[in-house]
């Protein structure tokens, strides 16, 4: 039903031509610009919190991955953390949260509770965020561990990183 | 927390007339008393013996009993230190009872929460919108005939 | 976009209506905003900065708590306790299983009775460590949030060498505790302490007295006494208006009577009162802890009564009534008898209960948290009305409400 406007899309392996040596450069620059600067929008709601503020702060320090600057506002951020259960009453709020934000963004569910409804599978409680937004990266663990939570955004790095960056047309 | 208190003794004699005999189980005075003795007994615990802080209500579903609803108030005195349980029953067709927030700041939210989770209409509340639960939800959840799983998804989901 | 445009839900429902001046703004705060800690939502009317009237709006996180209890066993349902007051989970574990030994007639053991206390006394002091950090960093002062955290993460690691998490730990069992005190684990919790007494003589000397807090918290978000009272409030909030009512010396469980520790309280029931007050008892629970590391007696961690622990794991593979009790044990969970119970304990937040109704069998027929936190949010409005837009922030974090406690 939901479909995001600018899709990412992995780079592929063909590398032929001038034209295609340079976009490919483009995207490796514009991936290492992206990846290094992550503005994370934290939507905190639950237990996982006490972990996101324990893996912003020392000894897990976020800010080594260019990640560590929250911003409150949406239309600001590029990566959405959803942290934390997210129940029926809040998943509208999710919704307009992620809608209003800016081309390119990426969604981390940070906890089972974000992932899949975690273990209250009940009236309250939506199953998963990904059934109301897409998301790119998915982080177990009740509450994850700082370690994890790193790893996580590692391998959403890695992502940013390898994806075609589409700035200019919808083919450049 | 003994039976003997002399607090208690106190309690079950100068409330008999209204609330009927208590008694003390796991250290807490209880009483079952009839829907309308409610709001006179709760005045003469708060302004006769020092019951200052209504710690909490709720509600239980016997759903095989008639009549269904026990609704159950816990009451705390900071003078005596000790704790009053007070319960009373209401039916199905009919589930309400009066309101405390006439006497206690505390009871209107805990009023609506009890009222969302159950039903229970507390007469005198003017503010019972849901609190816990979402505008547009149908239904109690805490009732027995409420199956856990139901969800009403306020967005609907992708795919 | 080709799908139909579908407005978005609102969940709630405003009462203002109309507005109470011609020129007055109705604000929506929240519920994802850094400041109400996640999950609640404030419509404030506002004249010009300040505040006429709010409404708050709390159930964001509503998990169904009291319905999933209702489905599991007595001892499945203490991950579910755990996650109400998520900064001292192990306050809630002990006070829902001290409720079901009350039902159940259980007594535990001398030894773990006071390790209950001695852990309850720590998780009181990592919800007071997590309270005042988020609250110094709403007010702009990173450094001591910096300071708390990395003493709070030193606590975690500590609590993870005994029960296994950092965060929600699942330690408490009906009759006693999952497991004993590994070796060292004492003399560790000592050198924590002496350097969280270093860390937190370094927030006390850049916060205390500096003249931009002082502006900020004093006379900002009061509540008389008897507000307090009447709108239910207990624990740190009613002691910082004055009135020096704590479980632990009123109604003393576990091994407080056997503590030495004072009761702080405040003059005037502003934020600056419950940051000091919340100070203060850090300091009376280090001074308990320390206490209660010489008086831990030797002995057994669970009550040797079938009806709730579970046998050792040799004798459960080698004897068949062990094998037969443990399988009951896991499958229908343990036999309580018919009838209910209230148990209070003092939480960092106030009087946590738990209403149990048991009508026999392993599984309950209702398990219901009084939460002081939820109690709490039906009086904000009170200390939030007539303040500036701004103090709402420092307010919020000086009444520690807990999602997963407020809304279970």
């Amino acid at each position: 039903m939901y479909a995001r406007t600018v899709p990412i899309v992995p780079a592929s392996r063909e590398k032929d031509g001038a034209f295609e040596y340079l976009t490919t450069r483009k995207d490796e620059l514009i991936g290492w610009a992206r990846k290094f600067s992550i503005f994370p929008y934290p939507f905190v709601t639950a237990c996982c919190a006490m972990e996101f503020m324990a893996v912003s702060a020392s000894p897990y320090d976020t800010d080594r991955f260019g990640a560590a600057l929250p911003r409150f506002s949406p239309r600001q951020a590029d990566l959405l953390m959803v942290v934390g259960t997210v129940t029926h009453k809040q998943a509208p709020i999710l919704l307009k949260v992620y809608e209003q934000m800016c081309e390119p963004k990426w969604v981390m569910a940070f906890g089972v509770c974000a992932t899949s409804g975690g273990f209250y599978q009940n009236y309250a409680a939506l199953p998963g965020i990904d059934k109301v937004i897409p998301v790119d990266i998915y982080i177990p663990g009740c509450p994850p561990r700082p370690e994890m939570v790193i790893d996580g955004i590692m391998q959403l790095q890695d992502k940013i990183a390898g994806s075609r960056h589409l700035i200019v047309n919808d083919k450049i | 927390m003994s039976a003997s208190m002399p607090i208690f003794d106190t309690l079950q004699e100068r409330l008999a007339p209204t609330a009927g005999s208590g008694l003390v189980s796991h250290g807490i005075l209880v009483f079952a008393l009839p829907p309308d003795a409610l709001l006179p007994t709760v005045r003469q615990l708060r302004d006769e013996h020092g019951f200052d802080v209504f710690l909490d209500v709720t509600a239980v579903d016997w759903i095989e009993q008639v009549p269904r609803f026990e609704v159950v108030y816990h009451f705390y005195s900071t003078a005596h230190k000790v704790r009053v349980r007070l319960k009373t029953r209401v039916a199905e067709a009919d589930p309400g009872v009066d309101s405390l927030t006439p006497l206690y700041g505390s009871a209107a939210f805990m009023e609506r929460e009890c009222h969302d989770m159950y039903g229970i209409r507390f007469r005198g509340n003017a503010d019972l919108r849901p609190i816990l639960l979402y505008e547009g939800f149908v239904g109690h959840p805490l009732r027995k005939d409420y199956p856990k799983q139901q969800e009403q998804p306020l967005v609907p989901y992708r795919s | 976009m080709d799908a139909p445009f579908r407005p978005i839900a609102n969940p709630v429902r405003s009462i203002y209506e109309q507005t109470l001046r011609e020129d007055s703004v109705v604000v929506n705060i929240g519920p994802s905003h850094p400041a109400t800690h996640g999950t609640v939502q404030i419509i404030a009317e506002l004249d010009g900065e300040r505040v006429l009237r709010s409404d708050i709006h709390c159930g964001y996180l509503h998990r169904g708590f009291e319905k999933e209890c209702e489905d599991h066993t007595w001892h499945n349902l203490i991950p579910y306790v755990d996650r109400l007051n998520y900064v001292s989970a192990l306050i809630n574990d002990f006070a829902y299983c001290a409720a079901v030994e009350e039902l159940m007639g259980v007594q535990i053991t001398p030894r773990c009775r006071y390790l209950r206390t001695l852990l309850s006394e720590y998780s009181r002091l990592v919800d007071h460590i997590t309270c005042l950090a988020a609250g110094l960093m709403e007010l702009g002062a990173m450094t001591a949030f910096l300071y708390l955290v990395m003493i709070r993460d030193y606590m975690y690691e500590h609590l993870a060498a005994l029960t296994g998490a950092r965060v929600t730990y699942t330690y408490g069992r009906i009759g006693g505790l999952a497991r004993d005190l590994p070796a060292g684990w004492l003399a560790r919790m000592e050198e924590i302490l002496v350097q969280y007494e270093e860390f937190v003589a370094r927030v006390h000397a850049l916060v205390d007295r500096n003249r931009i807090f002082i502006d900020r918290m004093r006379n900002v978000g009061v509540i008389s006494t008897a507000e307090a009272l009447s709108y239910g409030y207990t624990g740190v909030i009613l002691r910082s208006t004055g009135v020096p009512r704590d479980l632990r010396k009123d109604t003393p469980y576990l091994a407080y009577a056997e503590l030495d520790f004072d009761v702080p309280v405040g003059i005037k029931g502003d934020n600056y009162d419950r940051y000091f007050v919340r100070m203060r008892e850090m300091d009376e629970s280090v001074y308990m802890m320390r206490q209660l590391a010489q008086m831990l007696p030797e002995g057994p961690i669970n009550v040797d009564d079938r009806r709730c622990s579970f046998p050792e794991k040799h004798l459960v593979y080698t004897e068949i009534e062990s094998l037969i009790n443990h399988f009951k044990l896991v499958m229908d969970g343990p036999a309580v008898p018919a009838g209910e119970a209230y148990v209070a304990h003092e939480s960092p937040n106030g009087e946590l209960g738990f209403y149990l109704v048991s009508t026999g069998g392993g599984t309950p027929y209702k398990v219901h948290c009084r939460a002081p936190s939820f109690v709490h949010m039906g009086g904000v409005h009170l200390m939030l009305n007539g303040g500036q837009l701004a103090d709402i922030v420092p307010t919020f974090g000086s009444i520690n409400m807990i999602g997963g406690e407020c809304d279970r």
